[in-house]
């Protein structure tokens, strides 16, 4: 066993364990914090396939962006893990049928020869870098997918904000834009007056 | 020097690269963990100085074993568990916030050679471990079970969130300037016959400002400290925190501070590149623009008052992000020109 | 035109600019600070310390007990207990001033008719246990026997405004 098998098992272990943390434990944060170990570790081994750009982009937008936010929603949320736990029992049956399909068709499919290739991953020179290679393939061979997938992304932003968004009449609200255009001499007026004269007349 | 750690290196066989490793990581926390004592030295006398006071003076000759007097202190202090935190996670929360601040180190150059892990993907990496650091925050915010530090940390998380995306075009700009991301050909990129002129402080000026910008709002530090907000919140995400795990904090927090800078001053002006072609490039010209660009941190924090939150988000979302945006696109048409001449 | 220049004004961050640079010069400024031990400020005479019992210069103490002080303390840092002496005068058996209480306003002093509780210049003294800063009578008969020359000096440059 080589020191990159090693490291690759270490990985594999820890995601696997930081996976099954994550619907065990019963605290949300707790969950979202072993997902976010998850993504570390799956990044890791990522790294040993030689795909660093994923391996930094998932690290960079899942751990560093989306899971912070959801961290947010998550501790703010105050949920009651009793009624969570309700209809355990009730929906297991169509839980543990999707489960037992899904083990079933990644057996299937990783476990022939046919579909799953076992080779080894291509080993590159030092030099090769993964990251000038993807962005060569994506504006180039894959550009109208790529634009297209991010239009897809910009609408998708855009329509959720269109329906969160409603504007309510009667609120006072700050404008900062016309707080910050305010001048000094909007709200400061320097009169110059005559001093009064003293009342004993000195 | 070369032949003494060959035979070394057969000496120790199989265990060569572990202790290598480890050794290089020595040579460069410790140095830095240095550097962020005598930062906070150095910004007690600025702020002082700004202030017209002299700051501390009475430990040692100029104050200078002002820090470590502090270190002392913090170190015999008791670290208080609050009874309603999560233990485990209050106690990971520090070293969480550490950790990404030492661990960007790595793919640094401080010169031409001198570089842990020269690493293509250099930049995207420092932008990773940036973006890591947020979970300190929240989690200390989280575990403390305390409303003033649950607030912090959930403002400093929204604020880290929002700066990171401007900070991220910005660094968008430089990578399309130097075509790589490695850090050193960043540098490289910058070389040329006219030294202070080509580097690319020039042509990216708007966005020389705005990473600056969004790095000292990344650090939490002065005017966008609202994390900590001493006059609003106690002290943020930290008010449960003593002793040496409050301590961490800090030392996170410094080593930030001179981690954005070596960054500024590498991506935009000229790394350990002269700014003048007759003096030769060296190790200390990059110390220099690092201490320049420090300087400007504790001047920024001996001046501006703090941000409101409404309008520091207002500035990073409403402001930077598009002035960003627009630049990258100058810049994407510009290069395309003859005129463009980094 | 007025708005153009605004906006200028705004992103080249002018106002930011000069706060830096107010700032910046403040930096090389003289400055201000006393360093304590070694320089002091000046005090005025009527500068109010420690706290102090006199005496008449023929060695008598000048406190009658009439309890004026005690009555008029804000903090309620005084007490007295009373009693005839054996030559028929009224003096006081106890005289406390707990330290931690009072606020220094200089009310006790006013109000004594016979000057006898005064506020010394005093300011560098501290108490290394609980109760040190707790002043019973023969402490503040001996504060004011040790400074009586500065007492006296004090007192005869503010009688002419009183």
């Amino acid at each position: 066993m080589s020191f990159f098998d090693v490291v690759f098992y270490l990985f594999a272990a820890i995601t696997l364990l930081a996976a099954t943390g994550v619907i065990v434990a019963r605290n949300p944060v707790h969950a979202a914090l072993f997902l976010v170990l998850a993504f570390c570790s799956a990044a890791g081994i990522w790294m040993l396939l030689e795909a660093e750009f994923l391996a930094i982009a998932l690290v960079l937008v899942y751990v560093g962006a989306v899971m912070v936010l959801f961290l947010f929603v998550v501790m703010m949320l105050d949920i009651n893990l009793v009624k969570l736990k309700e209809g355990f029992w009730r929906w297991f049956p169509f839980g543990a049928l999707i489960a037992g399909l899904m083990v079933f068709e990644m057996v299937w499919v990783l476990g022939s020869r046919q579909t799953a290739e076992v080779s080894k991953a291509v080993v590159h020179a030092a030099n090769y870098s993964n990251t000038k290679e993807l962005g060569r393939l994506l504006y180039t061979q894959y550009v109208y997918p790529f634009e297209l997938a991010a239009v897809i992304l910009l609408v998708a932003m855009v329509a959720a904000i269109a329906l969160t968004l409603r504007r309510r009449t009667g609120v006072k609200t700050q404008q900062v834009s016309e707080q910050v255009k305010v001048r000094k001499a909007d709200r400061l007026r320097i009169v110059s007056m005559p001093s009064e004269p003293r009342a004993d007349g000195k | 020097m070369m032949e003494w750690l060959e035979s070394i290196q057969k000496m120790l066989g199989f265990a060569w690269l572990p202790i290598w490793t480890l050794l290089k990581i020595v040579a460069i926390v410790l140095p830095l963990m240095g550097a962020v004592a005598y930062l906070t030295l150095a910004e007690r006398k600025v702020i002082g100085w700004m202030q017209i006071r002299i700051g501390p003076n009475r430990v040692g000759y100029f104050g200078l074993l002002q820090p470590l007097a502090d270190g002392l202190k913090l170190l015999m202090k008791e670290i208080i568990v609050p009874s309603g935190a999560n233990k485990l996670l209050f106690i990971i929360a520090p070293i969480l916030t550490l950790m990404p601040a030492l661990a960007v180190w790595a793919v640094v150059p401080f010169n031409a050679k001198l570089v842990v892990a020269n690493v293509n993907a250099g930049l995207l990496y420092v932008l990773a471990m940036a973006s890591l650091g947020v979970y300190g925050v929240i989690i200390a915010g989280w575990a403390s079970n305390s409303k003033y530090a649950f607030l912090g940390s959930l403002r400093s998380a929204a604020q880290i969130v929002s700066y990171e995306i401007a900070m991220g075009f910005a660094l968008v700009t430089v990578l399309m300037a130097a075509q790589s991301l490695n850090l050193g050909d960043i540098v490289r990129g910058q070389q040329g016959a006219h030294g202070l002129l080509n580097w690319y402080f020039i042509p990216l000026f708007p966005m020389f400002v705005v990473y600056f910008i969004s790095g000292v709002a990344e650090t939490n530090r002065a005017p966008f400290d609202v994390a900590e907000g001493e006059s609003e919140i106690v002290a943020g995400f930290h008010v449960e925190y003593s002793g040496m795990a409050f301590a961490l904090f800090f030392l996170g927090e410094y080593a930030n501070m001179i981690l954005v800078s070596f960054l500024t001053s590498i991506m935009f002006l000229g790394g350990w590149l002269s700014p003048v072609p007759f003096l030769p490039d060296s190790i200390l010209w990059m110390f220099i623009k690092v201490a320049f660009v420090l300087f400007l941190f504790l001047w920024f924090r001996a001046t501006f008052p703090r941000y409101r939150y409404d309008q520091l988000m207002r500035l990073g979302w409403k402001v930077f992000i598009p002035i960003s945006l627009i630049w990258v696109v100058v810049v994407g048409a510009w290069m395309q020109t003859s005129y463009w001449l980094w | 035109m007025e708005k153009i220049k605004e906006f200028f004004k705004t992103f080249l961050l002018v106002e930011l600019l000069k706060g830096m640079a107010l700032t910046g010069r403040y930096m090389f400024a003289r400055k201000i600070t006393v360093q304590f031990p070694e320089e002091k400020t000046p005090q005025g005479y009527r500068f109010r310390g420690l706290h102090a019992q006199r005496r008449y210069p023929n060695g008598e103490e000048r406190c009658i007990g009439c309890k004026l002080c005690e009555a008029v303390c804000p903090a309620l840092a005084i007490k007295i207990e009373v009693a005839e002496r054996e030559d028929g005068t009224r003096r006081t058996t106890q005289y406390d001033i707990d330290l931690t209480k009072c606020i220094f306003c200089g009310f006790c002093e006013e109000s004594c008719p016979v000057d006898a509780i005064v506020e010394t210049r005093i300011f560098e003294y501290h108490g290394e246990n609980r109760g040190d800063l707790y002043y019973t009578k023969p402490m503040l008969l001996a504060v004011g026997d040790k400074h009586e020359a500065q007492i006296a000096k004090d007192r005869a440059s503010d009688a002419k405004y009183r």
